[in-house]
């Protein structure tokens, strides 16, 4: 008996002239794309806003924090594509500048978040009791407040800055995290392989760190890119608010919060631009979320 | 006149609506927005803030105050409670006071000159425990008294020109002796004055209401029949608020583009007052954090500054228009161009004066300097000037970020010297040089000081302006005075002074722009034209 696989047929000839494992991955990526499109487009404005970010000192036009008294609140034109803000400062430049506070801000948050999530849900499950218990409990009290009540607290006590709303927002996501893969990590402490490694005296270090963590990975991943997204709109929020990243860090957020109360009848351009690079990249993010989803969901892998 | 006050009340004529034949209505409510979320307490003898003033001033009488109908004036004073305004006598260091007869309070009983006199030692001479945000302003006061019902003297230890404005504060206010006596406290929670309106109603974070008091003893007046001051701190909802009539105006004042709005929107129903304002923010480098207790830094950063370029700039976006030294631009006592060009800060050649900068930063080994500016959360303009002030900064190398904190946290900061360089303010009422720049003095002279410096000379400088009654003289020292504070020792330094905008619907009448957003605040002369 044969089985072929289904979209072997599909994938480009290209892919016979490059090494067997890279074409693993490359085919896999092909498979992703063909049957997630809509993860594929989220994909593709995630990773352009990464170049974006990374690589803002070469490609923005102007300086994003030089004020310039001769352009104040210019239209979009040809020296200036988005226009300009209330102190001449180029739109473009301030944006793709805003994509590197976002993405740093969006990926510390999301990978510490994670990890101590992970630490906390895979620890809590393995060692159950009153460890357990007590974990559950505090991480009960954490999550018992929305998202942003719990980071405007945070910012409250330590103060405002790019260091302080990473802290702030990473705080509230971490029992989320925890709470996901400490249900991941419960079924997997049942399984006959988990008995069979305690009975041959592997050390819990050991049991945690090959048996169970790698079998988390899915939810874990999934989650890590959800998080991604909540915290560039976390930190959006705070900086409208007044109580993220200030001026004159370019950030996303904080020019919604510079001119779209001011500005939005006679320099539209200045809240509109800003708003659009937020929704985006949340909107990629959360795209390309689903979609590993999906992939890495055996249940659905197959539909 | 100077030049610059003729052309202030230039402004002001030609923004002022009213006509001679308006005839004054009386009825209806006024209803106006007050850019605060609520005021820290309701004794103005104890607080600074617009928001105590603006919710409560219309309840209560004061003693003299800027003539209503002409408040731009820096000498114009009334009597408000008294009867006429006394000539000084004993070489200047006398100013008795006759109280007019028949005032009452509004819970009926009689106001006499034992409740004025109180009033003012409570301002000038607080019982321990008690906190007056102006006793610095009276050192001049000896002593007051009231030796009978209807007189009331001020005996001064020395003669200055500086006391009768500084009479004329709006924020004190004439309590009840018997109060005062019983619980000098109870007037930050309670309201009871003589004013034109009785107290009705307060709604922590909502509204304040007052309604007319049919016992005012100005014959005629008030012409409105209540008032009701709603709290909004979010600017975007004031001008929502005055957009759909639902509030008439706001008077702290809106940044140019809100008038625009507003006057784009609404046309005509919308005329705009506005003024030169009595309130500057400044900067002000912490002396005991290195490297700002060395002057080369300190006058490195005011160099860097270019204000005739910044205020023109800055004027389209925010509430900020004139440059000046440390006095109100426009008063007798302020410099001029010329004076101001030589002092550092405000050189008319910014590539020398950034040049300079930047060798005295080497000199002091602070090239490439990295700083926090510490700032409060208040959009105007207090964050539109820390923005240009950093990319100022940032034309001599230096790399500042900013810590912006609410106003308890800010105020927190300031007191804890928990800043490198901080945004500070000095928002004054009645014009009075003498007395505003005392902003300027170390914090062992003047408490809201927070540059964290003692500095004798400054001092003698000071006291010896203060003592001086020749305006010529008076203002040579006051010349040499900014010259110390702003350049020798670059103790602090300036940004543009403020500027106040106005813009209100067209039925409200009778009310007149000030240099203060303090001043003539009572509403007694105010009407509805509906």
């Amino acid at each position: 008996m044969t089985i072929a696989a289904p979209d072997s047929r599909a994938i480009p000839a290209i892919l016979d002239d490059v090494p067997e494992i890279r074409r693993s991955i490359l085919r896999r990526a092909w498979i992703f794309c063909r049957r997630q499109p809509l993860g594929t487009f989220g994909m593709v404005i995630v990773v352009i806003i990464a170049i974006a970010g990374l690589s803002a000192d070469w490609i923005a036009p102007y300086s994003p924090t030089a004020n310039d008294f001769a352009a104040m609140t210019e239209a979009p034109s040809w020296a200036h594509w988005l226009g300009t803000d209330q102190f001449g400062r180029d739109q473009l430049s301030r944006i793709i500048y805003g994509a590197r506070t976002a993405l740093i801000v969006g990926f510390s948050c999301a990978i510490i978040a994670s990890v101590a999530g992970l630490v906390l849900g895979v620890g809590s499950a393995y060692f159950g009791g009153r460890l357990d218990l007590y974990l559950q409990g505090v991480l009960d009290v954490v999550m018992a407040f929305p998202l942003i009540i719990m980071a405007l607290a945070v910012v409250a006590i330590f103060g405002t800055g790019v260091h302080n709303v990473i802290v702030a927002i990473t705080i509230p996501l971490i029992p989320r995290c925890a709470r996901v893969v400490r249900s991941s990590a419960l079924s997997i402490r049942e399984v006959p392989y988990i008995d069979a490694a305690r009975a041959c005296g592997f050390g819990h270090a050991r049991i945690i760190l090959r048996h169970m963590v790698p079998n988390v990975m899915a939810p874990f991943l999934i989650l890590l890119t959800a998080f991604v997204g909540q915290a560039i709109l976390a930190e959006a929020s705070l900086s409208y608010l007044g109580l993220g990243v200030q001026e004159p860090v370019p950030a996303w957020g904080l020019m919604l919060q510079g001119g779209a109360e001011e500005y939005a009848s006679t320099a539209p351009w200045i809240a509109v631009f800003p708003g659009l690079a937020i929704a985006l990249t949340v909107f990629g993010f959360s795209l390309f979320g689903d979609a590993l989803r999906d992939a890495l969901d055996p249940k659905l892998r197959d539909r | 006149m100077t030049r610059p006050i003729a052309a202030m009340l230039a402004v002001l004529a030609i923004a002022l609506p009213a006509t001679a034949e308006d005839t004054p209505k009386s009825g209806g409510t006024l209803t106006y927005m007050i850019p605060a979320d609520a005021p820290p307490s309701l004794d103005g003898h104890r607080e600074t803030t617009f928001a105590t003033v603006h919710s409560a001033a219309p309840f209560y009488s004061v003693l003299i105050r800027v003539d209503p109908n002409n408040p731009a004036s820096t000498t114009d004073f009334v009597c408000d409670l008294c009867t006429a305004m006394p000539k000084p006598t004993d070489d200047g260091k006398t100013y008795t006071f006759k109280i007019r007869s028949g005032v009452k309070f509004h819970d009926g009983s009689p106001l006499t000159a034992a409740d004025v006199a109180a009033s003012w030692n409570a301002i000038i001479h607080p019982p321990e425990g008690v906190t007056s945000a102006r006793e610095s302003y009276f050192v001049m006061v000896d002593k007051v008294e009231a030796p009978d019902p209807s007189t009331v003297i001020f005996r001064l230890k020395f003669a200055t020109n500086a006391f009768m404005p500084a009479l004329a504060d709006p924020f004190a206010w004439i309590y009840k002796k018997e109060i005062l006596d019983k619980d000098p406290h109870w007037y930050e929670k309670n309201i009871l004055g003589s004013g034109p309106f009785k107290f009705a109603g307060l709604e922590i974070g909502q509204s304040m209401k007052g309604v007319r008091n049919p016992d005012y003893y100005i014959e005629g007046l008030p012409y409105l029949d209540g008032f009701t001051g709603i709290y909004a701190e979010k600017q975007a909802v004031r001008v929502e608020a005055i957009r759909a009539d639902r509030a008439a105006m706001e008077f702290r004042g809106m940044p140019p583009a809100s008038r625009d709005q507003l006057v784009k929107e609404l046309g005509d129903k919308i005329p705009v007052q506005e003024s030169d304002w009595n309130c500057v923010n400044l900067v002000t480098p912490n002396h005991k954090k290195k490297p700002f207790d060395d002057v080369r830094v300190r006058r490195a950063l005011t160099l860097a500054i270019d204000n005739w370029r910044g205020a023109p700039a800055l004027a389209k976006i925010a509430n900020v228009h004139t440059v000046g030294g440390i006095v109100f631009p426009g008063s007798p006592l302020a410099a001029t161009k010329e004076e101001l060009q030589a002092i550092a800060g405000f050189w008319p050649d910014i590539d020398k004066s950034r040049a300079e900068a930047k060798r005295l930063l080497k000199e002091a080994g602070a090239e490439g300097l990295k700083f926090e500016l510490m700032n409060r959360n208040v959009d105007q303009p207090y964050k539109y000037v820390a923005t240009w002030l950093i990319d100022e900064w940032s034309k001599i190398g230096l790399h500042v970020t900013q810590r912006v904190l609410p106003t308890g946290p800010f105020f927190e900061g300031l007191r804890n010297d928990n800043f490198d360089v901080t945004i500070d303010f000095n928002c004054q009422a009645v014009v009075n040089p003498l007395l505003d720049v005392g902003k300027f003095l170390p914090h062992s002279v003047y408490t809201e000081n927070y540059g964290n410096y003692d500095d004798q000379k400054e001092i003698d400088l000071y006291q010896q302006m203060l003592h001086e009654t020749d305006f010529t003289k008076q203002r040579a020292l006051m010349r040499e005075f900014e010259k110390y504070v702003l350049d020798n020792e670059a103790h602090m330094f300036m940004t543009p002074w403020w500027y106040r905008i106005i813009p209100y619907r067209s039925y409200v009448k009778g009310w007149k722009i000030s240099p203060s957003h303090y001043l003539n605040q009572d509403l007694a002369t105010v009407w509805l034209d509906k």
